[in-house]
């Protein structure tokens, strides 16, 4: 048993997890006998009524309403009770509780930003307190993204202009990873990100680590940091830093070299160059790819946008 | 019906029989020859045919990037092609299969065929209408391949805004294109549903309409209500792109969740405009080759209007996880599951046809029998999707796309190759090696369960769908996938192979191969230009298997007309015998 629930479904890592998967096996389990049995009778017939001369003549049987009936009101009362389980599971889903820790969560191409309580930010990883109901409400810089933790059982359509919200509590330390699931463009299958579940105190430590946010870590040098940046922020999503082709130029080589736009113009890069591009990406669109960036203003901070700046030199 | 005028208008005539020639000198292809008359035919037969011919096209088109895209998917990262064109080839393939092939596959090419043989008519209601339906049919194509070659698409087949009213690319002109094809769609929709009424034959009662024309007519309704909230809602798209009036982009003051409520309300009872018309080729098929008279008419009959009605209360479980309103996705699922009460009737109906039928296993039963595995498998994972709790999980994965592709490649592709294969030799005149009909069934039954099986354990893992990259955990799966779409891809090439040779080299098909007692294999084959050299008048229902062949030979009516009236009040008599053919 446990064989088969490990091969069709990732480990239980909410509350809520098991609820669902209860309903999963009982759909799934009463399907398959329906499945078996129907697919019997069928080939039972088939063997039993093959054509056994050219000359035969069939019965007429035009109905049988006791029959019907019966396999009319069976099916609907199963449904019935599919529908009404479903629901009350989805109804724990929605109803947050009172206690629950919010964060904050932006979506963008293609990254997940998360905002906490005490100006503590993180992107790409989601810290959460373990035993506790943590309360997510996100929304969408651009267009529409879904947030998903398969671990939990859970999913959200995150939209820009509203709110949404989702709940979880995850009783366990430890990591599970968020897709995106509703396709937002070249970048989609890059959108990922992981919830990290630390103890209790553990977490308080984070966040207090963390407060104010986006300040440089004591021991990494700027370039080190800004390599850390665009990883988190997801830079390299888009650009490359070993001179590949993705949906943005590379930045292998970029400083100092000539930059052809659009409208023919060019540019040497240098710091001022580079810094309108991650705060006015639209501002000058370099000649062969789409405009598909989005500001940076607000998000990065001087510091941030200098460690960055940093990085990219050093790829020569 | 007014029984009161029907009995005092009902008159006596005398009835004749004749018998219909295997292979006649003069019939709808040669009676007509060259091109011009090809392209300017009002015979809704050539217009099947030249329809079956474009799904034809379309769907191998479809196919090839759907190869494509699962070569891609091989390996977790870059195989052999850019996320950008990744995403274009998965949304060519959803936008092609469902709009130019899918919705138009069995009513415009099938039913174009063969729905005004089984009532007995000379042709649909609108001969030139049918006509134009397949030309807006065509421009419709053009302007979608147009679209395809001059900057492509990559918002999915569901035109998701805001994405879609903001991403670069030819999405105006693709979604003009749908626009036109819609319009091909209400069109074919309105001839059916006129012609069911107003041109069936003497005789021919709504009890005794075939069950493949009760699944236009339902089919006809959706098509004719749903598709202009489709026609709308793209042109709101081209609004929003061109004038840049906000209606869906929240950054222009719009609802993005608006346009999936648009979207859907047409996309749902979509689905059934795709499936449906397949439930009424499983129908004709079995009752044939069981040769027995169908079991639960009326439940078959009416279950097909009960979804079609169903069908327009359901879009929003498309939408669970959309940030609607909780009250309404309880709503939404509760409507969902009793969709599943009519098609379940239907699945039972068709079993219990077989009980004490002489079954003869020829290919197109065999097509069906895939279709009931498939489709079987397609509808109870749709229960599992219609339960909110475990779509919430399910939404948007690969589950998802197993579910469909099981409905309607599983179903409706699977309907169609019954349909094709049981009607060939009507259209035709030929038949088809039967010995290969089977292998290839087989080949494509294994090739497709190996292609979306892993589908359905990658999704329940979370697998999302629309990736282009993703996690090493899911390469195994993706691999036996791809192995299994080449499989499913010789299996149609096969099924094209051996279907056109008969053409050349198939053995000449008699009039009525199959011993069915349906009115369209009582005619000449290939039929006449005209269909009825005489007004047929209808004695017998299409699925009395339990009386003799000899009373299937059509009656001929002494009094002539137009064949364009509605006769279908009247009593007739057949060889001296008074029949009451209410």
């Amino acid at each position: 048993m446990n064989a088969i629930r490990d091969f069709l479904l990732p480990p239980a890592k909410s509350t809520l997890a098991e609820q669902h998967d209860t309903l999963f096996w009982f759909v799934h389990g009463s399907s398959l006998i329906l499945t078996i049995g129907l697919i019997a009778v069928l080939i039972y017939f088939i063997y039993k009524y093959r054509r056994k001369s050219e000359d035969e003549v069939t019965p007429l049987i035009t109905h049988n309403s006791a029959l019907e009936v019966t396999w009319s009101v069976i099916p609907l009362i199963l449904v019935l009770i599919v529908f009404g389980w479903g629901y009350q599971v989805f109804m724990n889903q929605q109803i947050v509780p009172d206690d629950a820790y919010e964060v904050k969560v932006t979506a963008q191409k293609w990254i997940w930003q998360f905002q906490y309580e005490n100006g503590a930010q993180s992107t790409g990883k989601l810290h959460v307190p373990a035993d506790r109901p943590v309360k997510l409400i996100m929304s969408s810089k651009d267009v529409i993204h879904s947030f998903f933790v398969p671990d939990y059982r859970l999913k959200q359509d995150v939209v820009p202009g509203r709110y949404t919200e989702m709940w979880f509590n995850a009783p366990e330390p430890g990591e599970s990873i968020i897709f995106c699931t509703e396709y937002c463009g070249d970048g989609h299958s890059d959108m990922l990100g992981e919830v990290i579940v630390h103890e209790q105190d553990e977490f308080e430590n984070w966040l207090a680590e963390n407060a104010g946010g986006g300040s440089q870590p004591e021991d990494l040098a700027p370039e080190e940091w800004g390599e850390q940046l665009a990883q988190e922020w997801a830079c390299t999503t888009c650009h490359s830093t070993d001179g590949s082709q993705m949906t943005g130029p590379t930045w292998q080589g970029k400083f100092g070299s000539e930059q052809t736009f659009e409208d023919g113009s060019t540019v040497t890069v240098d710091e001022n160059y580079l810094r309108e591009s991650i705060l006015e990406p639209n501002a000058k669109i370099v000649e062969g790819y789409p405009a598909v960036m989005n500001t940076y203003q607000g998000q990065l901070n001087d510091d941030q946008i200098n460690a960055i700046i940093e990085y990219i030199k050093t790829l020569k | 019906m007014d029984t009161a005028e029907s009995s005092s208008t009902s008159k006596k005539i005398q009835v004749q029989r004749f018998k219909p020639d295997d292979n006649p000198d003069k019939h709808y292809l040669n009676e007509e020859t060259g091109l011009w008359a090809w392209l300017t035919t009002v015979d809704h037969k050539k217009i099947g045919v030249m329809f079956l011919s474009a799904v034809t096209f379309f769907f191998f088109i479809g196919g090839i990037m759907a190869l494509l895209v699962r070569t891609e998917l091989w390996t977790p990262a870059k195989t052999f092609i850019e996320a950008n064109t990744y995403n274009q080839l998965f949304t060519l393939h959803g936008a092609i299969m469902v709009f130019l092939f899918l919705v138009p596959a069995v009513p415009a090419a099938l039913g174009n065929f063969i729905l005004p043989l089984q009532l007995g008519a000379k042709d649909v209601a609108f001969p030139k209408l049918n006509l134009l339906s397949f030309y807006l049919y065509l421009t419709g194509a053009f302007v979608a391949i147009f679209a395809i070659l001059n900057g492509g698409i990559d918002t999915g087949w569901t035109f998701y805004t805001p994405y879609s009213s903001t991403t670069g690319g030819a999405v105006t002109t693709m979604v003009f294109g749908v626009f036109i094809i819609g319009f091909s769609s209400i069109l074919t929709g309105v001839n059916f549903i006129t012609t069911i009424h107003k041109l069936r034959a003497p005789g021919l009662t709504w009890d005794k309409l075939s069950l493949f024309s009760w699944s236009l007519y339902a089919t006809s309704i959706i098509q004719i209500l749903a598709t202009p909230v489709l026609a709308i809602t793209l042109a709101l798209i081209g609004m929003e792109r061109i004038l840049g009036i906000g209606i869906f982009d929240p950054a222009m003051g719009g609802d993005p969740v608006l346009f999936q409520h648009f979207f859907w309300f047409y996309s749902h009872p979509a689905v059934y405009i795709m499936i449906v018309p397949g439930f009424g080729v499983v129908s004709e098929v079995i009752s044939t080759f069981s040769r027995k008279h169908i079991f639960g008419y009326w439940a078959i009959a009416l279950s097909s209007l009960a979804i079609a009605f169903i069908s327009f209360l359901v879009w929003g479980h498309h939408m669970f996880v959309s940030g609607q309103a909780s009250l309404a996705s309880m709503v939404f699922s509760f409507l969902t599951f009793l969709v599943g009460i009519p098609t379940g009737i239907k699945m039972f109906n068709w079993t219990a046809t077989l009980y004490k039928g002489s079954i003869d296993i020829k290919s197109p039963l065999l097509y069906i029998f895939g279709f009931f595995f498939l489709f079987l498998v397609g509808g109870l994972t749709g229960i599992v999707l219609a339960s909110i709790a475990l779509d919430v999980h399910l939404h948007d994965t690969y589950y998802v796309v197993a579910h469909f592709h099981f409905v309607m490649v599983g179903g409706m592709v699977m309907a169609l190759l019954a349909g094709v294969h049981y009607w060939w030799p009507k259209i035709t005149g030929r038949m088809y090696n039967e010995v290969m009909a089977k292998i290839a069934c087989g080949i494509i039954f294994v090739g497709f369960n190996v292609t979306f099986l892993p589908q359905f354990v990658m999704g329940s893992q979370g697998m999302p769908r629309r990736y282009f990259n993703y996690i090493e955990q899911f390469q195994p799966f993706h691999q036996v996938s791809t192995i299994g779409s080449y499989i499913l891809g010789l299996g149609f090439l096969m099924v094209f192979y051996y279907l056109v040779k008969s053409l050349f080299t198939g053995k000449k098909a008699t009039a009525n191969p199959w011993g069915s007692r349906a009115l369209e294999w009582q005619i000449n084959t290939r039929p006449p230009l005209h269909n009825f050299h005489h007004i047929p008048v209808i004695i017998n229902g299409p699925y009395d298997y339990h009386k003799p062949m000899e009373e299937f030979q059509l009656g001929l009516a002494e009094s002539t007309g137009d064949g364009h009236g509605q006769q279908s009040d009247i009593k007739v008599t057949s060889d001296g015998k008074e029949i009451n053919a209410e």
